[in-house]
């Protein structure tokens, strides 16, 4: 099964742990039109990195490197939520039953519905997991 | 000595307020260009060689203080002087020049805007840079872009000028010639003396001086007295000088250098080369904050390959300083650049 419809480009972005970080990386984006379907931080120890799923990740790629963020493509996967309670429980049991990993995850709701972005360990076996259990895969060609 | 016998002033380049005013007799130019004049020799340059000395000549001690010593060894001197890039290649190239006299980061300068030109030194052999502290990893980078082989030049105005130490061929620390001048290595907070291979701040008595004698006159330079047995044969060694007295700090009793922090970081891809220093006094303890830049290219994307970088970043200067300091990660561009004099430490502790 081809797996790379399904695999999806997160944007990771560098950025140190001070005011107007976040908003700065949100203004250049605007800037150039890019949508943020779903964003997340993590950080640690005075620094962190930004997580975004946006429209067009080749183009916000371009435009906060030319803004001199250190940015580099993750790739995760999408899946549709049931949004009641079990949602995330299902495709985490079916993950965790193949034994696939999950570093992060985040999620949002949009006209999809409720979305659970992951990253995981192995992202094919993820796949094939989930479709094989009836889950529902956003796939890359929703983005430009 | 009466200023009768005074025969040139010159006046150190000093970085803080006005200028000191050295005095040469007869008999220190002598002096001063015999020195010059074995350094060069000592690096394999004869009267065969053309030599572009591309330095200040004016009241600044490298134009005439190499250019005397060099016609003194019979070299074809060429007092090109500073400025005009674009001329001094073109001078470099049509005079066949072998061996050139600047600062290293002129000489870089020197060597990009060549680049630009697709400009070649075909001729080009000795390269003799000071004035400046630099690092091995800019002598890799000059000799690679310039063709030559170069050498660390080191001195100052009150001692004469250049010509103090210099690298003999072996390029592992650099000859202080004994018959001029005595050397110690001293503590700079406590003054006291210290053992070869210790690093601490130069002190140079000059026994041939005429116009200015000194007694124990302190360099403000860091350096360190090399074991004997250099494979050249000649005698006393310093190493090359990584930075001054002035810049030291001390860290719960531990003697640090920012220059020692350069170091670590041009070993480290992963981190850019500019720092930032702050240090506090937490409880009772002195505490070494290091600002160091991600470079864009090592940003894998994960938290957790940023932290391997802060943790590997930590564990080289715990190794080099034998101090625990805490690395701070930030955006590449966003510490100061500086020119001139770095202002890279900031101390916080208050009086000590
Ligand atoms: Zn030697």
């Amino acid at each position: 099964m081809d797996m790379k419809p399904f695999i999806i480009k997160q944007i990771s972005v560098f950025s140190e742990n001070r005011p107007g970080r976040l908003a700065a990386i949100a203004r250049a984006l605007e800037e150039d039109g890019i949508n943020i379907l779903a964003f997340s931080i993590a950080e640690a120890d005075g620094f962190g990195v930004v997580r975004a799923l946006v429209d067009n990740p080749d183009k916000a790629y371009r435009k906060l490197t030319g803004g001199g963020f250190s940015v580099n493509f993750t790739d995760v996967i999408a899946a549709k939520m049931r949004d009641q309670p079990g949602g995330l429980y299902e495709i985490a049991r079916i993950l965790g039953d193949g034994g696939v990993n999950i570093e992060y995850a985040y999620a949002y709701s949009g006209k999809e519905g409720a979305v659970l972005i992951l990253r995981v360990d192995r992202v094919d076996s993820a796949i094939e997991l989930l479709l094989k259990h009836g889950g529902e895969l956003l796939k890359t060609s929703i983005f430009h | 000595m009466p200023l009768s016998k005074v025969v040139r002033i010159h006046t150190t380049s000093g970085t803080t307020g006005k200028p000191t005013v050295v005095a040469y007799t007869r008999g220190d130019l002598n002096n001063w260009s015999d020195l010059i004049a074995r350094n060069l020799t000592m690096v394999g340059l004869t009267e065969g060689d053309v030599f572009q000395n591309m330095v200040n000549y004016g009241m600044f001690t490298g134009g005439l203080g190499f250019h005397y010593g060099a016609e003194k060894v019979g070299m074809t001197v060429i007092p090109s002087a500073t400025g005009n890039t674009k001329r001094q290649i073109e001078m470099i190239q049509d005079f066949g020049v072998t061996a050139i006299h600047c600062t290293p980061s002129y000489a870089l300068h020197l060597a990009e805007a060549a680049e630009e030109m697709n400009a070649h030194f075909d001729t080009l052999k000795t390269g003799m840079f000071g004035a400046e502290p630099w690092s091995d990893a800019m002598r890799k980078e000059l000799e690679n872009k310039l063709g030559v082989t170069a050498y660390d030049s080191y001195g100052l105005s009150e001692l004469y000028g250049p010509g103090v130490a210099f690298e003999c061929k072996e390029r592992n620390g650099l000859h202080i010639w004994h018959d001029c001048y005595l050397v110690e290595i001293i503590d700079p907070v406590t003054g006291e003396t210290l053992e070869e291979g210790e690093r601490g701040e130069l002190v140079v008595t000059p026994i041939v001086k005429e116009a200015m004698p000194m007694v124990r006159y302190r360099t403000g330079d860091i350096t360190m007295m090399m074991e004997d047995g250099c494979l050249c044969g000649r005698g006393n060694r310093i190493g090359r000088i990584t930075g001054r007295s002035d810049d030291m700090l001390v860290i719960r009793g531990i003697n640090v250098f920012p220059s020692q922090i350069e170091h670590v970081l041009l070993q480290l891809p992963e981190v850019g080369n500019q720092f930032m220093v702050y240090v506090d006094r937490i409880g009772h303890l002195d505490e070494m904050t290091i600002e160091v830049e991600m470079t864009r290219e090592h940003f894998s994307g994960e938290l957790h390959d940023l932290a391997q970088v802060q943790k590997r970043v930590a564990k080289a200067l715990r190794d080099a300083l034998e101090l625990r300091t805490s690395v701070r990660l930030v955006e590449p561009g966003s510490l100061p650049r500086f020119e001139g004099k770095a202002k890279r430490v900031i101390d916080r502790r208050g009086g000590i």
